[in-house]
């Protein structure tokens, strides 16, 4: 089920940075589902995600005021949301290097290990229910320097430099990231959506 | 000549038309008439990217989402009497 289309968060933030309680209420419920699933990809799990999603609002409105509108309200909540999941992540891992932009190698960058042909319209074959079971597990099957950057590109549709400014990392990294988040989606849905009788082949 | 290599490398800019200027594109299109492993490569990729375009996510647990609230609007509440600049008068 898409997003409604046409939802225009200015007014409602300039209403709230005006003191207007019930406009940020109204942002909070149309963000919340969007932010508890980045949560949830960088945490990897539920319990954190409350948390996050929780101390993230609660930021974004004490800090309403220093909001200055030059980005979108929702990049710069996304960005609150992924420091507040990557400080859960170094709690739990007691890891103090987890982060976002580490570097990536650069010379596994086509993951391509097989190949078969898809039905045409391969998300037929199962009900909304199954669906969105199959391509939530695939994502969260990702780790989450990918997933964060395939949820806001690809799924949410924001722009290149959106992205990069929502995650804290360079447009390059938005770029090969994306690349194989979409390699690896593709090689985890082609159990699900090959075309049958027909062999998975080898390749490179 | 690219080899598939090569041209999975280049899959974003070929799957995003207006990245890639006319002379590459033409030798990536080239690529991918040829060779059918690639073809199924970027077949399949577009219908990933469909599948997932847009896809909202799922609902916040009630539960959840009543603790969220709860805990905005208590801090909204202690904001108010101080007051940053006007509040409602309503209620």
């Amino acid at each position: 089920m898409p997003e409604p289309p046409s939802f225009d968060e200015a007014p409602l933030v300039l209403r709230a940075k005006a003191g207007d309680d019930t406009a940020f209420a109204d942002l909070v419920k149309h963000y919340e589902r969007r932010i508890f699933r980045l949560a949830k990809n960088i945490t990897q799990n539920d319990e954190d995600a409350e948390d996050v999603l929780q101390e993230s609002f609660m930021k974004s409105y004490e800090n309403l005021d220093r909001f200055q509108g030059n980005s979108k309200f929702y990049t710069w909540l996304v960005r609150i949301a992924v420091n507040e999941a990557l400080m859960k992540l170094r709690k739990r891992k007691s890891d103090k290097s987890v982060s976002l932009d580490e570097q990536l190698d650069t010379g596994e960058d086509t993951l391509v290990r097989e190949i078969a042909v898809w039905d045409d319209d391969p998300e037929q074959k199962y009900s909304q229910d199954e669906l969105r079971s199959i391509l939530d597990n695939a994502v969260s099957s990702l780790e989450p320097i990918y997933s964060t950057v395939f949820q806001l590109r690809d799924v949410e549709e924001m722009s290149t430099e959106e992205t990069a400014e929502a995650l804290g990392i360079s447009v390059p990294a938005v770029k090969s990231r994306l690349l194989r988040a979409r390699l690896q989606l593709r090689e985890k849905l082609t159990r699900f959506f090959q075309r049958k009788g027909d062999d998975v082949l080898a390749y490179l | 000549m690219l080899t598939c290599k090569d041209f999975l490398r280049e899959l974003n800019e070929f799957l995003d038309p207006s990245s890639t200027d006319p002379s590459a594109r033409q030798e990536l299109e080239k690529h991918v008439n040829e060779c059918p492993n690639c073809w199924v490569v970027v077949d399949t990729t577009k219908k990933t990217l469909k599948v997932f375009k847009g896809m909202q996510a799922s609902e916040v647990p009630t539960r959840v989402k009543d603790r969220l609230m709860a805990a905005l609007e208590r801090k909204m509440a202690a904001r108010k009497p101080g007051g940053c600049g006007e509040t409602h008068a309503s209620e």
